[in-house]
């Protein structure tokens, strides 16, 4: 066994961030435990794109031929197709819909050890032991595989990919997957785009989150605006969806999304531990809030005690005044 | 129709969660109950069996017997039956090896329809229902927002990262429901009294056929090597705004390079 391969995803035709986020690391894992990097990408790709991911740290690309993996059991088969021919040690996903369900049937199809909720991949012993976040992020389980073979699913947008990186064009393998019967029998029949945003909150750079402190459904034009001033998305709250003052797509949190933006702005969010969770890997936050006892304040870099109605309008305009 | 619904017992939300810290697994000798997730798919079944499909519901549990009270819940909600895997050599099972208890059950049955929640609230695994499919060689569809039957077609539809899919695939299937898919109604006082009264199955490792190795921790694929506490965040600043704090959290954005 050796060798790593993570999973490159191939969303609306563009490589997830995410996934190129998750290649760095895996750069990074594979300098440490002398093992090359490999990334699998699933269906139709231009040949330069594809290439394109050695600047992420990958020296070869596997395309997939054919089509479908916009579902998870397609991509189990070509994951089990390669792995058949390459023997990898450790195979990486990033935590989309489609991706996780694909890690978890490719680890039963290979009986490999499956972690999922990676939060960091440390090189431990010449092995890799995942940290797996749990119990609302309170604690990091250090777990490691007892097979041969191990499969991780990393929390979306674990790892940023860094900007302007530059390198060798990885070289290019296309491969035929044996597509097994059950693994095709479910086909995607149509689609719509998310309603309200197209944008994925879960790659978004910087989130706007509001909450029930925005008093009404209305307000989340506030958000909205400074979202759009900042080059990013609106999140919600799961009282405020639930209220139907804004769509379940924008949904953080322990039954929502998981999301670690580069930089997360709460808006009249009082920071219960359901959203808590899954916004708090975010790499900065900002809190606005009413009420000083509010927990958001517990673990906010920048907390704001005051009335949102006032600052979030002229925060949007500053920010606008500079772009 | 048959519809197996894979609930799992999970420590009471109420209860303070914790690890032990000589075994490193989540202490569960506190009170337990039905994982919230769980009765939304119940709930479906339910709902496809008042649309006139003729319906049989099976509750699948894989936990100790003191989940029997669990398994009751369940019932309550909306099954017919139950099966109930209760052995302690399942202990310490990580997903591959749950997975496997899980798929050694629903093979006892035909089952046309495997439905789960979208995760367990404990380990918030959300996987399961993928893993168990690829056991069973079954088509499979996660986070379902909505389920139609049409004849011995299913038809789901769900949010993905670009919006909504339709999903289109032949029974037998599994499915994981999300808790978007509907509002889980209250079991009636006749309906839990009743859950008892329902047959339910019990079943050894060894009733189930189930090799012993091939689950709990020596049928695992992983193990929890240690602990430890995530980082803090550091330094935190907190202001009262007097009339400038737009312009501080702009000062703090530019800092911190959010905005140039």
């Amino acid at each position: 066994m050796a060798g790593i391969l993570v999973f490159a995803e191939l969303q609306g035709g563009a490589f997830a961030t995410g996934s190129l986020g998750l290649l760095e690391e895996a750069e990074r894992l594979g300098q440490a435990l002398g093992e090359p990097v490999h990334a699998l990408v699933c269906g139709d790709v231009d040949g330069s794109q594809a290439a394109a991911l050695g600047r992420h740290g990958a020296t070869v690309v596997h395309v997939a031929a054919g089509g479908g993996y916009g579902l998870a059991q397609p991509i189990v088969d070509a994951v089990a197709t390669l792995q058949a021919a390459e023997s990898f040690r450790y195979l990486l996903f990033g935590a989309s819909i489609a991706a996780s369900d694909a890690a978890a049937g490719a680890a039963v199809r290979l009986d490999a050890g499956l972690v999922i909720d990676a939060v960091e991949l440390a090189a431990d012993g010449g092995e890799l032991v995942t940290r797996r976040a749990g119990l609302g992020d309170s604690v990091l389980a250090h777990c490691a595989f007892t097979t041969p073979v191990g499969v991780v699913v990393v929390r979306a947008n674990a790892f940023a990919a860094a900007e302007d990186r530059s390198g060798p064009d990885a070289e290019l393998r296309t491969f035929a997957p044996e597509f097994r019967t059950f693994s095709t029998a479910a086909r995607i029949s149509g689609h719509e785009e998310a309603e309200q945003s197209g944008v994925d909150i879960g790659e978004a750079d910087v989130l706007v989150g509001g909450g029930r402190g925005l008093g009404k459904a209305e307000n989340f034009a506030l958000c909205e605006a400074l979202a759009a001033a900042l080059g990013g998305a609106v999140a919600a709250t799961r009282a405020v969806v639930d209220a139907g003052w804004y769509p379940y797509s924008s949904q953080v949190g322990q039954t929502g999304k998981m999301v670690s933006p580069r930089c997360y702005i709460a808006v009249g969010i009082s920071g219960a531990i359901q959203h808590k969770v899954g916004m708090q890997s975010s790499g900065l936050i900002v809190a606005i809030n009413k009420d000083a006892n509010a927990p958001i304040f517990d673990f906010a870099d920048f907390g704001v005690v005051g009335d949102l109605h006032a600052i979030v309008p002229k925060l949007t305009e500053l920010v606008k005044a500079r772009g | 129709m048959k519809i197996a619904i894979c609930v799992k017992e999970v420590p009471d939300p109420t209860a303070e969660k914790r690890i032990d810290p000589g075994t490193n697994r989540l202490v569960r000798t506190g009170e337990n109950t039905l994982n919230p997730y769980d009765r939304h798919a119940i709930e479906e079944a339910v709902r496809i069996k008042e649309s006139g499909v003729e319906t049989e519901i099976s509750i699948v549990l894989v936990g100790p017997a003191s989940a029997a009270r669990t398994v009751d819940k369940a019932l309550a909600q909306g099954g017919d039956r139950s099966v109930h895997l209760a052995d302690d050599g399942l202990a310490d099972s990580d997903i591959l090896a749950t997975s496997r208890a899980l798929a050694a059950l629903l093979e006892r049955d035909a089952y046309d329809l495997v439905l789960f929640g979208q995760q367990a609230s404990d380990a918030e695994c959300y996987v399961m229902a993928a893993a168990v499919a690829e056991r069973l060689d079954r088509p499979c569809v996660s986070q379902a927002a909505s389920l139609t039957l049409d004849g011995s077609t299913l038809r789901v539809k769900r949010q993905v990262e670009t919006g909504y899919d339709t999903v289109e695939m032949p029974l037998p299937a599994v499915v994981s429901v999300s808790d978007a898919i509907n509002e889980p109604r209250y079991p009636s006082l006749p309906a839990i009294m009743g859950a008892k009264r329902k047959p339910h199955e019990v079943l050894s490792l060894a009733d189930a056929g189930i090799d012993p190795d091939t689950v709990g921790g020596a049928g695992s694929r992983t193990t929890v090597r240690g602990l430890s506490k995530p980082a803090g965040r550091g330094a935190s600043v907190r202001i009262e705004d007097d009339g400038t704090a737009a312009e501080k959290i702009l000062a703090f954005l530019v800092e911190n390079k959010v905005v140039v």
